[in-house]
Order: C-alpha cells, then sequence, then structure tokens
C-alpha cells in the first residue's frame, strides 16, 4: 500500500495505460511498436491484478500469482513475435506494417 | 492426492508424455529414417485417441483449479478424432515439405503443444488455468502458421495471428482483472457466487468477451482470420477452423451458462448483435472469395455466427445443440479442408477456377467436395442440416423468431456460394483441368472418416440424445 494514494488514482493509470496500449495496436505502422504496444496492455493488467489484490483482497495472493504468470507468458510471446518478426525481414528487408500487405479483403 | 487422483487427469499426461517420446525421437532416429516419424506419430496418436474413450470419473484438482466432467471429457474426446483426422491429411504434406528440412518433428511437437493447451483450458476451474490455456494453446500454432519459412505469405500469416492473437490475451486479461475486482476471487465456483451486475462487472466481462471472440472470429475481430488461413499451411488453417474454434465455443459456452448466468441480461443482448454481424459478414465476403481457402475462412466465420444462436438460449438444450453443431461442423469443415489439401499437395492449385472440371479427372475427391459443401450449407440428407436445424428450433423455442428468420436468410445466401464450387466442379468445363491423382493412404482414410462422420452423425439419433444428457451438468 502507498500511504496517501487511493486504488483509484491506481485504476484510473492502469486505464489509460491499456487504452493508450491499444490505440498504439491500431494507430503504430511499425511492426516492433505494435509489439510494444502489446506489451503496455499486458503490463496494465499486470499493476491491476497487483494493486486489486493489495488493496481490496489483501487475505489471498490471488492476484499476484496470476501477474507472475503474466509477466512470463508475455515473454514467451514477445519471443515468439520477434522470432516470426526476424523470419518476415530475412524475406522482405522491412518491419513496416504497409509492405506485409500481400493479403487482403 | 495419490495415485489415483493424478489418473484423473489421464488425457493430458498420455499426451505430455507422447511429446516428449516425439522430443527423444527427434534425437533417437537418424536423419535418413527421419520419414518413419510421421507413421510413429500417427500412430502414438491414434493409440491417444483409443485410450481417450475409456471412462473418467468427475473431480476436480489442486484446490479447484483443475476439474473434469463427463461432458469436458466427452469434449476433449471430439478434438482427439479431429486432429487425428488433420494428422492424416496433412501426412503426405509433412513427407513432401519438412521431412528433407529435417523439420518433420517439430511440426508434430508443437500441434499435439497446443491441443495440450486447449485441454487445460477446457478442464480450467479459475481464469488462471484458463489463461495459461488459452496461451499455449495459441503460441505453438502462431509459429505454425510461420513454418513454411521459404514462403513470405507464410510468415505473414504467422505475423498476423501472433500479433492478433497477443491483443486478444491482454484484452482478455483486462477484462478478468476488472471480474476479479468485483467478485474477489478467480476460482469460477466464488466468481460465480459473488458476480453481480454493476457496471464495473459488465466492462470486465465485455473485455473478456472481446478476447475469446478473436478465438472464434466473431465479426468486430475476425480480420485476422481470412489472411491467416490463406497464408498459413492448409494442415494449420483447417487446425485454427475446427479444433482451436471448437474449444473457444466449448469454453465460452460453460463460462456464459454457469459462471456469468448472472450477467445473462447483457450477454444475451450482446450476442443478438454479434450473431446477425457476423452471419452477414461471413456470408457476404465468402461470395467475392476466389482462392479457396480465404473461401473456406469465411464461410467458417458465417458458421461461427450460426452457432452463436445456440448460445444465446443458454439453457441444456442450447449446450447440447451447440456441442452437436461443433461435432458435425468438425466433421464437415474437415472433409473440405482435406480435399484443398489434397489437390494443395500434388498440384499446388488453390483457387476456384481450378477447381473446374474436377468431376472429370478425379471424381471421388469431387465426391467428398461435394458432401462437405452440402453438409456446411445443411442440405437434408447430410448431417450439417441436423446441425442447423437443431439450432434454429432451440432459438425458436425461447421466442428468437426474428433471429431464426435471419439466420434462415444466411443459409439461403451461403447455400449460393456453396453450390459455386459444386458447380465449378460439376459443369463447368476447363481446356487443362487438374490431372488424375492417387492420394496416399493416409489421406483416404481421412477423407473417409469425415465422409463417414457427415453421412452417420446426422441419422443416428442415440448420439444426440447421449450429448443432451451430457449437457445436464451444466445447468
Amino acid at each position: 500500500m502507498i500511504t496517501g494514494i487511493s486504488i483509484y488514482e491506481i485504476l484510473t493509470v492502469t486505464s489509460i495505460l491499456f487504452f493508450i496500449g491499444v490505440y498504439g495496436f491500431i494507430t503504430r505502422k511499425n511492426l516492433i511498436s505494435i509489439l510494444i504496444s502489446i506489451e503496455l496492455i499486458l503490463n496494465a493488467s499486470v499493476v491491476n491484478f497487483v494493486v486489486i489484490n493489495k488493496y481490496l483482497y489483501p487475505e489471498n495472493l490471488e492476484g499476484v500469482l496470476f501477474a507472475i504468470f503474466i509477466i512470463a507468458v508475455a515473454a514467451a510471446e514477445t519471443a515468439l513475435a520477434v522470432s516470426i518478426i526476424i523470419s518476415l525481414y530475412r524475406q522482405i528487408g522491412s518491419v513496416e506494417v504497409k509492405d506485409t500487405e500481400t493479403m487482403k479483403y | 492426492m495419490s495415485f489415483n487422483d493424478i489418473l484423473v487427469m489421464r488425457q493430458e499426461i498420455v499426451l505430455l508424455v507422447i511429446i516428449v517420446l516425439m522430443i527423444i525421437m527427434e534425437i533417437a532416429i537418424p536423419q535418413n529414417k527421419k520419414a518413419g516419424i510421421v507413421h510413429l506419430s500417427i500412430f502414438l496418436f491414434g493409440l491417444h485417441t483409443v485410450i481417450g474413450f475409456f471412462v473418467i470419473d468427475d473431480k476436480s484438482l489442486f484446490g479447484g483449479m483443475y476439474r473434469t466432467t463427463e461432458m469436458i471429457h466427452f469434449f476433449k474426446n471430439i478434438l482427439n478424432i479431429g486432429v487425428f483426422i488433420i494428422l492424416l491429411q496433412s501426412a503426405q504434406w509433412v513427407k513432401n515439405n519438412l521431412i528433407s528440412e529435417h523439420r518433420g518433428t517439430e511440426y508434430f511437437t508443437l500441434l499435439f503443444s497446443s491441443l495440450l493447451g486447449m485441454y487445460f483450458m477446457l478442464s480450467a476451474g479459475d481464469f488462471l488455468m484458463f489463461y495459461l490455456g488459452l496461451e499455449l494453446s495459441t503460441l505453438p500454432v502462431a509459429a505454425l502458421a510461420a513454418f513454411e519459412v521459404s514462403q513470405r505469405k507464410s510468415s505473414e500469416a504467422g505475423i498476423k495471428l501472433i500479433l492478433s492473437a497477443a491483443l486478444a490475451s491482454g484484452i482478455t486479461l483486462f477484462g478478468i482483472s476488472l471480474l476479479y475486482a468485483t467478485s474477489s476471487s478467480i476460482y469460477f465456483e466464488t466468481v460465480s457466487e459473488n458476480i453481480l451486475n454493476n457496471n464495473l462487472t459488465i466492462l470486465g466481462f465485455i473485455l473478456f468477451f472481446a478476447g475469446l471472440s478473436f478465438k472464434i472470429s466473431l465479426v468486430p475481430f475476425h480480420f485476422w482470420t481470412a489472411d491467416v488461413y490463406e497464408g498459413a499451411p492448409i494442415g494449420i488453417a483447417s487446425y485454427l477452423s475446427v479444433i482451436s474454434k471448437g474449444a473457444a465455443v466449448f469454453i465460452l459456452m460453460v463460462l456464459l451458462f454457469t459462471v456469468l448466468k448472472p450477467l445473462m441480461q447483457v450477454w444475451d443482448k450482446l450476442i443478438y448483435v454479434i450473431a446477425i454481424a457476423t452471419m452477414f459478414t461471413g456470408n457476404l465476403f465468402a461470395l467475392r472469395q476466389q482462392n479457396m481457402k480465404r473461401f473456406l475462412a469465411f464461410s467458417s466465420i458465417a458458421q461461427a455466427g450460426f452457432i452463436l444462436l445456440g448460445l444465446l438460449i443458454g439453457n441444456q438444450l442450447g449446450a447440447a445443440t451447440v456441442i452437436y453443431f461443433v461435432l458435425i461442423y468438425i466433421f464437415s469443415n474437415l472433409a473440405a479442408f482435406g480435399v484443398v489439401q489434397a489437390i494443395s499437395t500434388q498440384t499446388g492449385k488453390e483457387s476456384m477456377t481450378d477447381y473446374e472440371g474436377l468431376y472429370r479427372t478425379n471424381p471421388n475427391l469431387s465426391l467428398v467436395m461435394m458432401l462437405a459443401l452440402f453438409s456446411l450449407a445443411g442440405i437434408p440428407p447430410v448431417a450439417g442440416f441436423f446441425g442447423k436445424f437443431f439450432l434454429f428450433t432451440a432459438a425458436a423455442s425461447e421466442g428468437y423468431y426474428m433471429l431464426v428468420f435471419i439466420g434462415v436468410v444466411n443459409v439461403t445466401i451461403s447455400l449460393y456460394y456453396y453450390l459455386l464450387v459444386v458447380r465449378a466442379m460439376f459443369l463447368r468445363k476447363n481446356e487443362n483441368p487438374i490431372p488424375f491423382f492417387k492420394n496416399d493412404l493416409y489421406m483416404r482414410l481421412g477423407l473417409l472418416i469425415t465422409v463417414a462422420g457427415i453421412l452417420v452423425l446426422g441419422i443416428y439419433s442415440p448420439l444426440y440424445e447421449y450429448i443432451y444428457e451430457l449437457s445436464n451438468l451444466i445447468n
């Protein structure tokens, strides 16, 4: 718990973080930036879980445990995404979204 | 916890043993004998499918994180049969393309890992297990979609799938965190006791639903579907369209009917709108497709819209019709994908115009394709008709007449584009049609099982009664 800061402030911050991530995912033109946006979304939920656990239900550790698992899985997800991006980069020499549009509609 | 308790997880343990065995085989078998790995993995998985039919008691383990009921066990068996058919159908492709590059074992290992994730997702007793299962089922498929490293389309499919899936899981997580905030726990049992109909819960639920909609490819979240199906290897496309979608529909149904039942006022309106949008989008976009894989992708989006009709009802009848429809859908769609797979493996052709005059050169394949498309469209003698018929009657029994009417309109639209393919195969003439070829034994066996399923499942009524009894557990 942080003195002087209630759960409302923290949840506001995480919500803003979440929607920045969604906005970034939709508008970014670079595959790596899209990946970073996804990290923002995942980290918003990590903070959410920890804060909710700490402020509302401190008797159990469900939220904190969940947060640890999310961090681990997010690392795996990023590793896989980066490796696919590298494989794509070897073929087209670019990580821009507009170059990956051979299939449409 | 005793040894007998562990045996409740028999399906998972056997599959895990197979995965470990595959990794050992990769090291143990010398390179020039690697072709044997295809036969071995099909044999092992066939064994696993047979073992799966033995009865497992209803039980929950690990303090409620893992549970199994007769219905979940039955659905795992359906998935097993589906994956077994996919293995049979893609055996030739693996032999031709992957064994020479020494990547055959990875294909099977990743496919089985994904299935393992689906088992855990179906058996989940809390949101943590559900999330881990969801990720374990998605990530290997993304790797598999990008598996043909020499082809640009495949990498493109992979990146589209992994980014959409990652966004979906992020949204799901944020939704779960809000549900956790309002209901004090991540265990399904506690959540269903404490869930309240307030605004924060509804926001959490909608985010959660959006995440799962990505996997089922419901309408606002369907954009990845056609691209990924077109770029990915056909075996993976069929895996995504039947196994992955089927498992996601099942777990969504279980959650909606048990845990999120108190929110029914919210989700029945939501599903009503999404069902209409999904059916129309899938069907109208399918009309203009020329590539067979894209065509089947949009048809599978439309089928997901029909499945929502059953979800809308929220009782035993709805659950039974959904499971029955998914079972039939697995067989029909796998038959269609199997024919596309056979033709693509032998000749590399995937466009609808290449199928013109197929009946003259390959009558058996065109007959299988015709049966599959009739079943997908819902023409009476084959199983697909009964699946759709039960769904529509179930929806009508709850008074959703308008929705049933829209569903019937959509069946009519879908009939048009399914018959376009049939017309191309049977009536059109072509100067250089696909030459006659003979499929290998596995492909023929795979197609035979699907055809048997399409013909028998609809007529064999004890099956539906059995499913109906199983669905009793959901109330």
